[in-house]
């Protein structure tokens, strides 16, 4: 009797903690004086009933979030409308607005909504007022609860047609949320990019560290303190199907997927002092790749898969190096700086993202790989665990703001900044899912 | 809260003697006892009995051990893993108990929260492993030693300061 009535309590504490609402949000800290004027006009709705979010504010979030663009406020734009047909550009370049993002939403018909969207190019105006200016558009019928996912996908479109580069709109979030006033004080969380729509993925009363994310987005491996002991866990975020990974004495961390998700770079310490092991997910063969009396431990891949990076400190202070999986050959990648650690490479396979420590400040810094060039992107304070979106626009890192550990973003160019601030307790580990689309 | 955990563990070790004579203490009687004392003025077959003064379970076990026993954390300098020499008498103590006891103990490594979160892994491990070698020195076996490192997963406090960061670099022997 009493454990249903605590279950049930239990139950309804739980949807009233995981809503749609973000727990996360981003606050943007630093903008970019160039960015890019444009106008996202609300989504006008033309059906019966309630109207559903406006999808036009969701996709003017998401741009102004890359710190690329800069959306006029709602009360600054000149009309609440534009018809592609019939054209007046006028005020528009008045403002000097480079493109038009302008919808309509109708239904719901059949328990759907339609969403039609246009992407108006202003600037082709001034040069050819001739020419064609609609550069995208498109109709589509969505379930009332892809609003959100499908204004993700309007960003995604919008962007690559005004940049050329792909958008990371439709991509999530997994990070550890730690509040020790909680009975499961360790909280592994997945959200949208944006924070909203946060689900737990597992929770425990012993620390969880390390979330990675299957190529495919639809795993994460993590490490679990839940047997008093580290051991990595591999878990599907769309139905909670969970497997032990490992289990060997001592250290069991650091798990990365490998780029084609068939391996496991990890970290182990069951022969001696921590060393990087690569485990083949499905034999669950393991091969040891360094071997060494220091420490040995962060490993990540290259994008191509034939090589690992990983923090060491056989010269000394813990510095980036680099093991080609074929041949074993090994040499160090980062010179400048006390020590430099948690490496990644870029999408790209350009640069390394990294934690640079100087003159003891922990900072999250990019290295040009062909020139060398470090550059030291934020000035936060304990900045740590550096993940970086698919699309290699924005890092998302942990720090520490108003004394507690915190998220935050900072673009690949430093120049733009935003935290997340959390509700309550800390958050940590953060990593970017790949794209989902 | 974590020493109360081993200090019950440890008082159930103990051997049970000074208990046992006590308890056999209580049931002797007045009447038995020697001429020395002034016969009571009890009526004959009454018995009575007063409360033994007994060492409490802290006591006993610094009276074996020494007073290191009473501590279970060994604290470390930034980015160290050397055992201090004021941590020394915990350490004997504690190796004495395990070779007379034969208990296992899983030695814990923490770390402040500078530095990643991978590389304190490392740094917790190598602190635990470093009280286990100077446990097994002195003469505990190797089968009766564990660690697991909690890097910065676990600080005792959450605060950001030089003060908080001294704190929570240590290693803790649980039994």
């Amino acid at each position: 009797m009493l454990k249903t009535k605590l279950f049930t309590l239990l139950s309804l504490w739980l949807m009233l903690a995981f809503n749609a609402q973000a727990k996360l949000e981003i606050v943007i800290t630093e903008g970019v004086d160039s960015a890019r004027p444009i106008a996202v006009l609300p989504f006008t709705y033309v059906g019966e009933g309630k109207a559903p979010q406006d999808m036009g504010k969701i996709v003017a979030a998401d741009l102004k979030r890359t710190g690329q663009f800069k959306p006029l406020s709602t009360s600054k734009l000149p009309a609440k409308t534009f018809d592609s047909q019939n054209p007046d550009f006028t005020p528009w370049n008045a403002l000097g607005v480079e493109a038009i993002v302008v919808g309509e939403v109708d239904g719901p018909t059949d328990g759907k909504y339609q969403v039609t969207f246009e992407l108006i190019d202003v600037l082709s105006e001034q040069q050819s007022p001739a020419a064609n200016h609609v550069l995208d558009k498109r109709r589509t019928k969505i379930k009332p609860v892809q609003v959100r996912q499908f204004a993700h996908r309007i960003s995604d479109i919008v962007y690559e047609k005004l940049t050329g580069e792909r958008g990371a709109f439709l991509t999530r979030l997994a990070y550890v949320a730690v509040d020790l006033n909680n009975p499961h004080p360790y909280q592994l969380r997945v959200s949208d990019y944006d924070g909203y729509d946060e689900k737990l993925v597992v929770r425990s009363q012993e620390p969880l560290m390390s979330p990675s994310w299957s190529p495919d987005g639809r795993k994460l491996a993590y490490v679990s303190f839940e047997n008093n002991r580290s051991q990595i866990f591999i878990q599907d975020v769309y139905t909670q199907e969970r497997i032990e990974l490992t289990s060997f004495p001592a250290i069991n961390g650091a798990p990365r997927w490998s780029p084609d998700g068939k391996k496991m770079a990890m970290v182990l310490s069951k022969d001696g002092q921590p060393e990087i092991y690569v485990m083949d997910i499905a034999t669950r063969d393991v091969k040891r790749i360094t071997n060494n009396r220091a420490i040995d431990t962060e490993p990540n891949w290259s994008p191509d898969g034939k090589s690992l990076i990983f923090s060491s400190e056989r010269g000394g202070k813990p510095q980036i190096y680099q093991v080609n999986l074929a041949t074993g050959v090994t040499k160090r990648m980062t010179w400048e700086g006390e020590m430099n650690l948690g490496g990644s490479f870029t999408p790209d396979g350009q640069s390394l993202v990294m934690v640079s420590r100087n003159q003891g400040q922990y900072r999250i810094a990019r290295q040009e790989l062909n020139s060398g060039y470090l550059d030291v992107l934020t000035k936060t304070s304990l900045d740590e665990s550096p993940s970086v979106a698919p699309n290699g626009s924005m890092i998302i890192y942990s720090t520490v703001y108003q004394g507690k550990k915190g998220l935050a973003l900072v673009s690949m160019d430093g120049r733009f900044k935003a935290k997340l601030p959390a509700r309550s307790g800390d958050v940590r580990s953060p990593a970017w899912s790949p794209y989902l689309n | 809260m974590e020493l109360n955990k081993v200090l019950k563990s440890l008082a159930v070790a103990l051997p049970m003697m000074t208990l046992a004579a006590c308890s056999a203490n209580n049931e002797e009687t007045f009447e038995n006892q020697d001429g020395m004392n002034p016969q009571p003025e009890f009526p004959a077959g009454e018995t009575g009995a007063v409360e033994p003064v007994d060492m409490t379970e802290e006591e006993q076990l610094v009276a074996k051990y020494g007073a290191g026993i009473l501590e279970t954390t060994i604290n470390f300098a930034y980015d160290q893993s050397d055992i201090a020499p004021e941590f020394r008498k915990v350490l004997n103590a504690h190796a004495q108990y395990l070779v007379s006891s034969r208990k296992f103990v899983t030695v814990q490594g923490h770390t402040d929260e500078r530095g990643t979160p991978e590389y304190n892994i490392a740094l917790g491990e190598r602190r635990a492993k470093a009280v286990v070698r100077y446990l097994q020195s002195m003469g505990v076996p190797a089968d009766q030693l564990n660690t697991v490192s909690y890097g910065e997963e676990k600080p005792l406090t959450m605060e950001h300061s030089e003060a908080a960061y001294a704190e929570n670099r240590r290693a803790v022997l649980v039994y």
